[in-house]
């Protein structure tokens, strides 16, 4: 039974729905700002789920009051890398939290293989699980372009 | 990213100029009405004094932005008009102040979305070596958007004996947003007169991208001195009759000095004669104060000023930058 059609990466908010429109992104941005939480555009194209460091692309932007300047930022970012997941986090710097408190997809890879599962024989007849991106069997900066 | 999911975007398909019957009535009272428009502009009116051709501009403005919001009712197309302003102008005549009100302004007209105001000059702008200037001017871009973004002493961006200066290249990044994203931030230029016109005889394309140029006028002397007792007042002290009279007079002779800058130079009179004021309460500890001896600035804290002993201005070393 396949139990996530088209392969789409499920990780962070909103990943079960259809993508996030830019005005949608802009709303939820705009949530991260009243809170005084600042937006970061990271992006990555190694989605394993315990790839939790992404590249920045660019620094986190402090004391912005609008959306629209991270959305251009946004929008360079997949302009750069069409073919990436891209995601925009939002950090809380307040003391005793210090982590991100929103984490969101805004770009995806045109093609998502998945993730396959891979088994490892151990000592005894004990199995290994793993999961294994396809996409990584590429080099970096190669997966994802055809 | 996909395209958006069908039904997202719900917004009404401009008609042709001609879809709407040429009689449809339009409440122009009402939607002024509703906007509270005239709310700001009688504040304007109110806190600053003089500036005619300012304030018939931001008349003007908001005028456009409100036919405009009722062109858009009608399905009419309203394209964002420039907003982005050159303030010229003697120090002192209120630049700085009409930008900071200008945010909220335009917020008020819808017009931009936060309305609060970044003011930077070319140090916040310009970048020390190669490749640091357009980051650091997008940084700025980036939190003045929804906003105002105020460039005071605008003319420094441009170093025409410095051909490898990197103004120009801030001066570039400035443009392109400017044009490219007219609906998300106002950017205003404020300086001096005859620098700024210089430096937009250097930057053409400056020039053409900023649709309202407004001088701002030199004070009158009654208008200076309705600005001093309107200062007084947020400072809560007040004028005895004699005190004004001899702060007209000192408006008058300070005016033909060197140095002067109109609404400056009077708050630092003012604040002079605040120091005296308090000085006078000091050296005469035997009478018994009453509040009102508290407020009020007696014109013997006005005479004493240099202006009338000596004709010169009482700053303490005039410095050779008009300040």
């Amino acid at each position: 039974m396949m139990t996530n059609t088209g392969n789409r990466l499920t990780q962070g908010q909103f990943s079960f729905l259809p993508d996030l429109t830019d005005e949608q992104i802009s709303a939820q941005i705009k949530y991260a700002l009243n809170h005084n939480w600042a937006v970061g555009v990271e992006y990555t194209d190694d989605p394993h789920p315990r790839n939790t460091y992404w590249e920045m692309y660019g620094m986190p932007m402090f004391d912005l009051k609008d959306p629209a300047g991270i959305l251009l930022e946004i929008n360079n970012c997949r302009k750069t890398f069409p073919n990436h997941y891209i995601r925009v986090t939002a950090f809380d710097s307040t003391r005793g939290v210090e982590s991100p408190r929103m984490s969101y997809l805004v770009n995806r890879p045109k093609n998502e293989p998945g993730f396959g599962l891979a088994r490892q024989e151990s000592h005894g007849r004990n199995i290994r699980y793993t999961v294994h991106s396809y996409a990584t069997d590429k080099p970096e900066g190669e997966r994802y372009t055809k | 990213m996909t395209e958006p999911a069908a039904g997202q975007d719900a917004k009404p398909e401009p008609k042709a100029l001609h879809a709407v019957p040429d009689a449809t009535p339009v409440d122009l009272d009402a939607a002024f009405r509703d906007s509270h428009v005239q709310e700001v502009l009688d504040k304007l009116d109110r806190e600053l004094i003089g500036l005619k051709p300012v304030k018939t501009r931001i008349r003007e403005i908001a005028a456009l932005l409100l036919v405009d919001r009722l062109r858009k009712g009608l399905g009419l197309t309203a394209g964002a008009p420039s907003l982005h302003m050159c303030f010229t102008g003697n120090p002192g005549t209120g630049k700085t102040t009409v930008a900071m009100r200008m945010g909220e302004i335009l917020k008020r007209l819808g017009y931009v979305r936060e309305g609060h105001l970044v003011t930077v000059t070319r140090d916040d702008l310009v970048g020390q070596y190669i490749g640091h200037t357009a980051p650091k001017t997008k940084e700025v871009l980036k939190k003045a958007m929804g906003g105002v973004l105020f460039i005071d002493e605008a003319y420094y961006l441009y170093k025409p004996e410095n051909e490898r200066d990197y103004g120009a290249e801030s001066i570039e990044i400035l443009l392109q947003v400017m044009e490219n994203q007219r609906e998300d931030l106002v950017v205003i230029l404020a300086g001096y007169k005859d620098k700024m016109d210089r430096f937009f005889q250097s930057n053409p394309g400056m020039s053409s991208r900023i649709a309202h140029h407004i001088d701002f006028p030199d004070y009158a002397p009654d208008e200076l001195v309705a600005i001093a007792r309107l200062m007084l007042e947020e400072q809560q002290y007040c004028f005895s009759p004699d005190a004004e009279r001899a702060f007209a007079d000192y408006i008058v002779k300070r005016m033909k000095m060197p140095y002067f800058a109109n609404a400056r130079s009077v708050r630092n009179a003012l604040d002079r004669a605040r120091l005296r004021q308090a000085n006078r309460l000091f050296a005469r500890p035997s009478v018994k104060l009453i509040k009102k001896d508290l407020v009020t600035i007696e014109a013997e804290d006005i005479l004493a000023s240099r202006v009338f002993s000596d004709g010169v201005p009482d700053t303490e070393t005039p410095k050779p930058s008009i300040l």
